[in-house]
């Protein structure tokens, strides 16, 4: 413990930046983990990202701070929810349990892991001498990085160039569909639709039939009052045929 | 405080977006905890490269970023894929390989 209070290499106002955030972003993260509707996740996360974003910030990373927030809390979590809204939101976990005992176990390797991270840090590095970045950052923190990038790093970089093209011909390919029947045309999806035998229609479609001589619904299933057509809804009770008022 | 209280936290986030990875079924959440873990670590390069007192660990942070965000576009790009062909984003209807 002595130790510990020996090294007090951090201003006041990066530990009260530090007792501050680090609760919130630990909490969202657990969020992340235990929030049930997959959007609330991505949120907490984005919660967690900006946290670490400041946390570089602080740490004389002001360079990884703006790409933290522009590269990861920008593109990265818009591309989550776009997809999320492209799978559909109203998919839930599963809450079955397929191998039986997974979700203790999982606890308690996790746990495990923390521990064994924790006290392997605290014997290694806790009374270890921070240096700082006064001296790396004495031009400005850009400047180095782009010095350090364009020197000894320069050859990973070029191949990140080849790595970001063949991610986005992956993603092209793989989220490319072949049309291997017809084009389908309004009459097509309206008739596969609303005609015999089709599925009850999605959420927020109210109406199982096209017939024009049928009554608008209310959410509730009733007919609406003002609709034109609720006069003929006793004769015209059936529901209509495929197609019927294309 | 020593700026080893960083590389605690970033150990919990490790272990909490690992406890995430085993515990959810949807494949996007799973994905998105394994992003929880690339940031842990990424943390650790920062503070790390603090307390080296040189830039090095900044730049290797900086390609993790840009491997996640590669490593991002295709995983989602198969998640799309997977979903498209069986209607569901749950990692336990992915079971053509599984012996």
């Amino acid at each position: 413990m002595g130790s510990l209070l020996a090294a007090t290499d951090v201003g006041t106002a990066e530990t009260v930046v530090f007792w501050v955030l680090a609760p919130i972003a630990l909490l969202a993260a657990l969020a992340v983990v235990l929030a049930r509707s997959a959007v609330h996740a991505a949120l907490f996360l984005v919660v967690d990202l900006f946290c670490l974003a400041v946390f570089y910030a602080v740490q004389d990373a002001p360079f990884l701070a703006a790409v933290q927030i522009t590269v990861y809390a920008g593109a990265i979590m818009v591309l989550f929810l776009f997809v999320l809204m492209l799978v559909g939101v109203d998919r839930s976990d599963s809450l079955v349990e397929t191998l039986r005992g997974q979700r203790v176990a999982a606890v308690l390797l996790a746990l495990g892991f923390a521990g064994l991270l924790g006290f392997g840090i605290s014997d290694a590095v806790l009374d270890m001498d921070s240096v700082g970045l006064e001296a790396a950052n004495r031009e400005s923190n850009v400047l180095g990085i782009a010095r350090l990038l364009f020197t000894d790093y320069v050859f990973v970089f070029e191949v990140t160039s080849a790595l970001l093209i063949v991610a986005a011909l992956g993603a092209m390919v793989l989220a490319h569909k072949e049309r291997t029947g017809p084009r389908p045309s309004q009459r097509s999806m309206s008739q596969r639709r609303f005609g015999r035998g089709s599925a009850p229609t999605g959420p927020g479609v109210y109406a199982e039939t096209q017939d024009a001589h049928e009554p608008a619904l209310l959410p509730s299933g009733a007919p609406a009052d003002d609709s034109g057509a609720s006069g003929h809804s006793a004769a015209g009770g059936q529901t209509g045929s495929a197609g019927g008022g294309a | 405080m020593s700026p080893a209280y960083y590389l605690f936290l970033s150990a919990a986030l490790f272990s909490i977006g690992a406890a995430g990875v085993l515990l959810r079924r949807n494949a996007i959440v799973v994905f998105m905890c394994v992003e929880l873990m690339l940031n842990a670590v990424n943390l650790t390069l920062v503070t790390f490269s603090r307390m080296r007192g040189t830039l090095d660990g900044q730049i290797m942070a900086f390609f993790v970023m840009v491997v996640a965000a590669a490593e991002v576009v295709v995983g989602l790009a198969i998640i799309v894929t997977i979903f498209r062909t069986r209607q569901s984003a749950s990692v336990d209807d992915a079971n053509l390989l599984k012996w």
